[in-house]
């Protein structure tokens, strides 16, 4: 077994689907099925190569674990630097299995160029594995910003009829963000004396006036990424342009990049100023949760529905975050981190599986709109129960992951002011009624659409992705010890970092 | 008054190997296209093509062996200096005209006009001023250059002389290359006024002491420093570049937008840091103006424009701006600490942003046709009619836009680097926040490739070129997206041709 954790693993996360992908482009004009069996390869190595990963995962230290490190650029000082702990190792694992589901949902049936989607999506996917094993800045900069190329393409080239415009906006509004940070990386670099070694900037003291503008170039950057009141109007343009599979990626992970900044440089980085803007961050949280909620409410296209409540679901992890920051002494803050990283982990799935569920029953009417739909429940009883599962999910019904991620974020926000927990406790009530009224004039009622009465249920295909993704709901959802663990002693060296002041 | 007295010293003529070299291939250039077999013919044109080429190769090869000595030696009365930087900077001049004369003869042989032995002489006469510029040891060798590269390329870009839009074009860039011309030399004639002399290093010398008249010197600096922004196509002395880009022939703008950056580059390090560094506080203010108002001019101009090569003319604005901006932040209060880091990253830039035009500008040569003069629409569904091509394109274009793990990124970090370690942390802000406007213009680009299709504009289905020019194109991408993924290998070469040469 040693044999297999001496490998270079984290690489072999990043690279494996990234040359599987580049293999697929070259072997494409071979034929589409053999392209296809490329990709589908590429996709199960990818989830094969986060088992040893997690096999191999010590979670009673939280030191990085399976490092890598050889210089890259010397005169910048940047190393090829790569390692996991427990805040990153979940989102390797979720991302490689987000990849299969949407390699091997997509059925190969994407449009004029099925292998170039398939080829895409494993780009994409070893590149947000670079993002969260970097351990170098510079690394973990080129990594953020070069996975944007591939879902510009695949928002441009496979999406809907504004795909051009909703492709257009998600890349400056995310460039907007992440030219600050690149900024506020050089600074960094400058003030550590010439590194780029995340672990250097963890250490190096700076002043105040420092961190805060630093903070807020961080907040720029992660919070559009998120995304966060009010950076947030890219999203549901991209989500309702997107093809299926964008739409999953972009929920399930590529928001996630935005928390996953947060805790990785915003806490430990710049700990004062986290601590003196968290009610800046807690505020536009609770604006995300309470307002977007209700704009939820509103919306008569379930793709634009789900991706506005992504943003309700992306406040409670910063709300989390940074409740549980300058939570009372009393109160064990880690729980309030934990809950955000499985609110995280859980919003990656449960928002995975409802683009998943629009998308097929988008596939058999060609429409989006709830107003079309009624009556699936009389031609579609499995796809029904399905959706009915992801639906509870998303509601935060106990039992699924969600009530988990959402009951530890409300105990930390309960430590950290009542109202604020006031506030995202209503959302719940929303979040109900939103996803139960979509729910219910969706699957409900008499069938009023010809193309819905023709329709078969899910295939098998179908099938086994939406099993694959109400496993993982229902098995955090029930017994979240084994993510808990993972979690647990990285998030407490994480405060100890935010706990510690930086300047002198 | 004997010949002892006049004190004759020969020149020591190998450090100028290469020079003289390339002037006698342009002789036997054109003598020997008067006894090939039929003047005008594609036998003629391939002659002087494969007798250019040579040249090349015989100077690279000369200069390669000259001076390896790795220090600077001077000759010709110290106006020709041979090191390190004269080396880099001609090598890479010689790759660029070796490059751009391989990829117009896609489009020369239908050209007859411009399919002459005079294209590759005149070419090479300004490949030979280009040279003399980076070497230049005193002010009168460098105008000498200057002059040398302009008159051909005047001519060059008026060379069909059928054509109204080239004639325009050569003739504004004429007129305004004249005025250019004398306000470098007035420049220069108040310089000497100052210090009473053109040598680089007596001037330098008597800078410094209290002999030399600094107020005199400094409105001489005012005007050269105007001067190279003409020549090199700066904001606000920019308004030539994109009439003569968009109207010059694509294979003359392919070569006035590489190796002509690269030379003026050599001209502003050998006249500002190398000769005027005691002034460096007024030529930095000036340099600052001047890339900030091209960085922003360049970038917004952009926008508007639907012609790729007059959109590439303004995108060159900017990056000459970026290349300004690394030469305005070398001397801070004084100390020359950044001055290594801030220019070998604008060398970089400029490396980097040339061999990036010359395969933007070489794509554009192998579309047929006249879709080769720049219409956007020409690269319509380039994506599916030939994929190679459009995913080299793509490549440069997210490159110029600055976007990770391609050069381009890497030569906006080094600068930016180079500007916050001077302290001014709101122009990086500055350059990036307009890096940004580019992106815009680029990806319109990316846009057209991918996501349009070429059906409404009537294109052929697939691109016929010969397939050693898709290859020279595709290996140009690669080379860009090689060096973005290794740059440390050339930005070492950088540091150190800057930190062995002439300065202080």
């Amino acid at each position: 077994m040693n044999v297999v954790f001496d490998w270079p693993l984290a690489s072999c996360a990043i690279w494996l689907p990234v040359a599987a992908g580049l293999l697929v482009l070259a072997l494409s004009p071979l034929g589409a099925s053999f392209a296809r069996g490329v990709a589908l390869a590429g996709a199960v190595l990818g989830v094969l190569v986060t088992v040893p990963l997690y096999a191999g995962f010590d979670t009673t230290t939280a030191s990085m674990q399976f490092v890598e490190s050889m210089p890259w650029i010397p005169l910048f000082n940047c190393a090829y630097a790569l390692g996991v702990d427990g805040i990153s190792l979940p989102f390797v694992i979720l991302n490689s299995l987000i990849t299969l589901v949407v390699v091997f949902g997509s059925g190969g049936r994407a449009g004029a160029r099925p292998a170039q989607y398939d080829a895409a999506f494993l780009l994409m996917s070893g590149l947000m594995n670079g993002i969260f094993c970097a351990l170098d800045g510079m690394l973990f900069y080129v990594f953020f910003e070069a996975s944007l190329i591939p879902l510009y393409l695949i928002i441009g080239v496979w999406g809907g009829p504004n795909r051009v415009r909703a492709a257009y906006r998600f890349i400056l509004f995310t460039l907007a963000g992440s030219l600050l940070l690149l900024v506020a990386f050089i600074a960094l670099f400058l003030i550590a004396g010439g590194s780029f070694s995340i672990a250097d900037w963890h250490r190096v003291s700076i002043d105040e006036a420092t961190q805060t503008w630093i903070f807020l170039a961080f907040l720029a950057a992660f919070g559009v990424k998120l995304p966060m009141w009010p950076l947030h109007t890219w999203l549901p343009e991209a989500h309702v342009e997107a093809p299926t599979g964008g739409s999953i990626v972009l929920a399930a992970i590529a928001l996630k990049l935005g928390a996953y900044g947060f805790l990785r440089f915003s806490l430990p980085i710049v700990p004062d100023a986290a601590r003196a803007l968290s009610w800046l961050v807690v505020a536009l949280s609770l604006v995300a949760v309470v307002y977007i909620g209700l704009v939820a409410l509103a919306q008569t296209d379930m793709k634009k529905l789900v991706a506005y409540s992504s943003i309700a679901h992306m406040g409670f992890v910063t709300l989390g975050a940074f409740a549980a920051l300058d939570a009372g002494v009393s109160f064990d803050r880690s729980l309030g981190v934990i809950g955000a990283l499985i609110q995280m982990v859980s919003h990656g799935i449960v928002a995975a599986a409802m683009f998943y569920c629009i998308g097929a029953l988008y596939e058999r009417t060609h429409s989006r709109q709830i107003a079309d739909y009624g009556g699936v429940v009389r031609v579609m009883p499995k796809f029904s129960a399905f959706f009915l599962l992801f639906s509870m999910a998303n509601i935060g019904m106990p039992g699924t992951s969600s009530f988990i991620g959402e009951v530890l974020v409300i105990f930390a926000a309960l430590e950290y002011n009542f109202w604020a927990a006031l506030a995202a406790a209503l959302t719940l009530v929303i979040g109900a009624a939103y996803t139960l009224r979509m729910y219910q004039r969706v699957i409900f009622g008499e069938v009023t659409n010809p193309a819905l009465s023709e329709s078969r249920d899910v295939d098998r295909r179908e099938f086994a992705v939406l099993s694959l993704l109400a496993l993982g709901t229902l098995a955090i959802g029930l017994y979240p010890q084994p993510l808990i663990e993972v979690l647990r002693v990285s998030v407490d060296e994480l405060l100890r970092h935010a706990a510690v002041a930086k300047f002198f | 008054m004997t010949l002892a007295e006049i004190r004759f010293v020969l020149p020591d003529f190998r450090l100028a190997g290469a020079e003289i070299f390339l002037l006698f291939m342009i002789c036997v250039i054109l003598i020997v296209e008067l006894f090939v077999a039929k003047k005008g013919s594609e036998t003629a044109r391939k002659t002087a093509h494969a007798l250019a080429q040579l040249a090349l190769a015989g100077s690279a090869a000369l200069i390669c062996t000259a001076n390896a000595s790795g220090v600077a030696l001077r000759t010709f009365s110290n106006t020709f200096v041979s090191d390190p930087i004269a080396d880099v900077l001609k090598l890479a001049i010689i790759l660029a005209v070796s490059l751009s004369f391989l990829y117009s003869s896609a489009k020369l042989p239908g050209r007859a006009a411009l399919a002459k032995a005079e294209f590759y002489a005149l070419t090479l006469v300004a490949t030979l001023g280009m040279m003399v510029i980076v070497s230049a040891g005193s002010f009168m060798t460098l105008y000498l250059g200057v002059e040398l590269l302009s008159l051909p390329v005047y001519a060059l870009v008026a060379l069909d002389r059928d054509s109204a839009s080239a004639t325009e074009a050569g003739m504004k860039y004429f007129v305004l290359g004249a005025l250019a011309s004398g306000l470098l030399l007035y420049g220069i004639s108040m310089i000497y006024g100052a210090t009473g002399s053109l040598d680089a290093v007596t001037v330098a010398g008597r800078l410094f002491s209290p002999r030399g008249n600094r107020i005199v010197a400094a409105f001489g600096v005012v005007f050269l420093v105007a001067g190279i922004a003409f020549k090199l196509g700066a904001a606000p002395f920019h308004m030539w570049v994109p009439d003569v880009y968009q109207g010059a022939p694509t294979p003359v703008t392919l070569l006035v937008a590489s190796a002509p950056k690269i030379a003026l580059f050599g001209f502003a390090v050998r006249a500002l840091p190398g000769a005027l560094a005691a002034l460096s506080q007024d030529w930095q203010a000036m340099l600052l103006v001047i890339s900030a108002t091209s960085i922003a001019v360049g970038n917004v101009a952009a926008i508007a424009q639907t012609n790729v090569k007059r959109m590439l003319a303004y995108s060159s604005i900017a990056h000459t701006g970026f290349v300004l901006l690394g030469l305005s932040v070398g001397v801070v209060d004084g100390s020359a600490a950044n001055m290594i880091n801030a220019y070998s990253a604008s060398l970089f830039y400029v490396l980097v942003y040339a061999l990036s035009s010359l395969g933007a500008f070489g794509i554009l040569l192998l579309l047929p046709g006249s879709e080769g003069e720049g219409d956007i629409s020409a690269l319509a569904g380039l994506g599916a009619r030939n994929p190679l091509l459009a995913a080299a394109l793509a490549t440069l274009m997210f490159s110029m836009a600055g976007i990770p793990f391609l050069a381009g990124f890497f030569a906006k970090f080094s600068v930016l680097v180079a500007v916050v370690a001077a302290g001014s942390v709101w122009l990086a802000v500055f350059a990036v926040f307009f890096s940004l406007v580019g992106v815009f213009y680029y990806l319109r680009v990316v846009r057209y490739l991918y996501f349009d299709s070429a059906a409404p504009f009537g294109h052929a289905a697939n691109i016929e070129a010969p397939a050693f020019l898709k290859a020279l194109a595709a290996a140009n991408a690669l080379a860009v997206a090689l060096l973005g993924v290794f740059p440390n290998a050339l930005m070492a070469v950088c540091v150190y041709a800057l930190s062995r040469s002439i300065f202080m």
